[in-house]
C-alpha cells in the first residue's frame, strides 16, 4: 500500500530547432543537462531508470520550466527504439458480418 | 534491351541532349506490366544512391503498409558543389528517371510523383518540364508528375528539407526523434529517393534483378555514377561498375596519377590517403576506412595542394550552408572554421586551436536536427587525421607552399550575405 513501482528507463529530449539556449534546463536538472560553450544543453542520450525518482522529477521540471517548450521526457520500457511510425491497424469487419 | 555485362547502363544512348520518349523507349524495351516487382526490387539488393546508402526495399516497405494519400518525391537537388550526377542524369535519360519514379508510386500506391530540381539549374529544368509534357501528351496511364524547383541549398537537398519545402514553402530540415521516421506532406505519407536511385528502379523493373546484379559486388551491386573533380585532365560524370579500382576511375578521367589524398562522398564526407587508392570503389571496401561511396564524389587534391587550406575553405562554406535552425550547428560550425583558419596561419596559436577542434568535434556531433553538422564533423577529423604531417609543418613554422599560392582545387561557391540567402 502505498508503494509506487517505477520501471522502465526515460530519457530526455531536445528539439534543437525549437531550442533557443536559455539554459533553464541545465538550472532545473543539473543532474542530467550540461551546457555548451554557446548556452546549448548537451544531455545524455542514455536511458535513466525511473527508479532514479530524482533525475525524473528533475527531467519533468525542466520540461515544464523551458520558455521554449523544446524538451521532452520519453518513457521507454523495453529499450526499444521509438520511432512515430503507427502500427498498421486490423482491418475493419466486413459489411456482411456486420449486419448478421 | 541493354546486355546485363555492359556499361553505360544509367547513360546508354547518351548524347548531348536528352532522349525523347519515342528514343527512349527503342533504347530501353516500354515498361510493361511488371507484377513481381516488389520482389525484384527485394532481391536486386539495391541501396540509396543519395548518400546516406539506405536499402530502398525497406523504405518502400514502410511507406506499403501506409495509408492515406502518399506520394513519391524524386530528389534530383544535387546540394553539393562538387556533384553533377543528378543534373547528368536528368539531362540525359529524364524518362528513366520517370519510369523509377511511377514503378516506385506503384509499389507503395503513390498517387501523385512530385520530381525536385534546384530553380539555379534552369536547363535541367528545361530537360525535365519537356519530358514531362512528353509523357503527358502520350496520355501514359499512371499517377500525375509535378515539377518542383526548390532554391538551392546545401541543406534543401535532405529529405525532410525537401518534403518541408513542398509542404510549408521553405527548405528548412525538420526534427524527428527516433527512426524509422515517415515523413509527410500534408498528411500524405510521402518516399523520397534520389534521381539514380530512381533511374536504377526504371531498370530493375524491365530487366530484372538477375540483371542488376551482373554488375557491381556481390553486397553492393549494380553501377554508380560518380562525379570526378579537383586536380582532374577532364572532370566528369562517369558511370561505374561498383567494386572498380579507385585507381581506374581516376585514369578513366585523368586525374593526378599520385595523389596527396583522394576527398570520397562529398563535403560532409571523408579523405583517403594518396597511397590506398588501389581499394576497390564500393562501400564494404570502403568501410574499413570508414568510408563510404557517399553520393559519388571523388575530389583529388594534388602533392602541391595544402590540404589544412582546401579544408578550411570548405568547412566555411559548409558553416555559411548551415540553416541556422539548431545552436550547436550555427555556432559550432563557423567556430571549427575559425580554429582550422588558425592552424592555417600557424604558431603557438595553432597548437591550441587543435585541441579545441577535436573537443569541438565532440561536442557539437549528434546535435543537429539534420545531419549537416556530423557531416561537417567527419570531414574535419578525417582532415585532422590525413594532413596530420601538414598540420605538423604548419605548427612548426608559418603557412606552407600550398598554403601561401592561390591555386586551389575544390570548387567552393562564394559566400553570399547572410541575408541575401533565400530559403523559399
Amino acid at each position: 500500500m502505498g508503494v509506487i513501482r517505477r520501471t522502465g528507463m526515460f530519457i530526455l529530449q531536445v528539439n534543437p530547432i525549437l531550442c533557443d539556449g536559455f539554459g533553464h534546463c541545465a538550472e532545473l536538472a543539473p543532474e542530467l543537462v550540461h551546457l555548451d560553450e554557446w548556452g546549448y544543453p548537451i544531455i545524455s542520450q542514455e536511458p535513466v531508470p525511473m527508479a532514479d525518482i530524482g533525475a525524473y522529477q528533475s527531467a519533468r521540471y525542466a520540461e515544464r520550466g523551458c520558455p521554449r517548450q523544446a524538451l521532452h521526457v520519453t518513457k521507454m520500457s523495453a529499450p526499444a527504439p521509438v520511432s512515430n511510425v503507427p502500427l498498421t491497424r486490423a482491418r475493419p469487419v466486413s459489411r456482411e458480418r456486420r449486419t448478421l | 534491351m541493354i546486355q546485363a555485362h555492359t556499361l553505360p547502363r544509367l547513360f546508354a544512348g547518351a548524347t548531348n541532349k536528352p532522349l525523347s520518349l519515342t528514343e527512349h523507349e527503342r533504347m530501353f524495351e516500354p515498361s510493361g506490366d511488371v507484377s513481381n516487382l516488389l520482389e525484384e526490387l527485394d532481391a536486386s539488393g539495391l541501396v540509396g544512391r543519395g548518400g546516406a546508402g539506405f536499402p530502398t526495399t525497406r523504405k518502400v516497405d514502410l511507406l506499403r503498409h501506409q495509408r492515406g494519400h502518399k506520394y513519391v518525391v524524386v530528389n534530383g537537388m544535387e546540394g553539393e558543389p562538387a556533384a553533377h550526377k543528378d543534373n547528368r542524369l536528368l539531362s540525359t535519360n529524364p524518362h528513366l528517371v520517370l519510369d523509377g519514379a511511377e514503378m516506385l508510386a506503384q509499389m507503395i500506391g503513390a498517387s501523385r510523383i512530385a520530381i525536385c530540381v534546384a530553380r539555379d539549374n534552369p536547363t535541367v529544368v528545361n530537360h525535365v518540364e519537356r519530358a514531362i509534357h512528353e509523357r503527358a501528351r502520350r496520355n501514359l496511364r499512371g499517377p500525375g508528375i509535378d515539377l518542383h524547383t526548390p532554391p538551392w541549398r546545401y541543406v534543401a537537398g535532405e529529405e525532410s528539407a525537401l518534403v518541408h519545402w513542398l509542404d510549408d514553402n521553405e527548405s528548412l530540415p525538420q526534427y524527428r526523434p527516433g527512426r524509422p521516421h515517415i515523413l509527410r506532406i500534408g498528411r500524405g505519407p510521402t518516399l523520397v529517393d534520389n534521381a539514380e536511385t530512381c533511374a536504377n528502379v526504371g531498370l530493375i523493373g524491365r530487366y530484372g534483378a538477375q540483371w542488376f546484379r551482373s554488375l557491381g559486388t556481390s553486397e553492393h551491386p549494380g553501377t554508380a555514377v560518380v562525379s570526378v573533380t579537383g586536380a582532374v585532365a577532364r572532370p566528369n560524370v562517369l558511370e561505374v561498375n561498383l567494386g572498380t579500382p579507385l585507381t581506374n576511375i581516376l585514369a578513366t578521367a585523368g586525374a593526378d596519377t599520385s595523389p596527396q589524398a583522394v576527398l570520397l562522398g562529398g563535403y560532409g564526407g571523408a579523405w583517403l590517403r594518396g597511397d590506398q587508392i588501389n581499394t576497390p570503389y564500393c562501400n564494404e571496401s570502403l568501410s574499413e576506412f570508414k568510408l563510404s561511396v557517399g553520393a559519388g564524389i571523388i575530389a583529388v587534391l594534388p602533392r602541391q595542394a595544402c590540404g589544412v587550406a582546401e579544408a578550411h575553405r570548405v568547412v566555411r562554406w559548409m558553416a555559411h550552408e548551415s540553416a541556422r535552425q539548431c545552436g550547436p550547428c550555427a555556432f559550432g560550425l563557423p567556430a571549427l572554421a575559425d580554429d582550422l583558419l588558425t592552424v592555417v596561419r600557424g604558431g603557438r596559436d595553432g597548437v591550441a586551436a587543435i585541441a579545441r577542434l577535436q573537443d569541438r568535434c565532440g561536442v557539437i556531433e549528434g546535435r543537429g536536427a539534420c545531419r549537416h553538422p556530423d557531416g561537417v564533423v567527419r570531414f574535419v577529423r578525417s582532415s585532422i587525421e590525413v594532413f596530420a604531417h601538414d598540420i605538423d609543418d604548419h605548427l612548426r613554422g608559418g603557412p606552407c607552399a600550398g598554403a601561401r599560392s592561390n591555386q586551389r582545387f575544390l570548387t567552393v561557391p562564394a559566400l553570399e550575405h547572410e541575408e541575401e540567402l533565400i530559403w523559399e
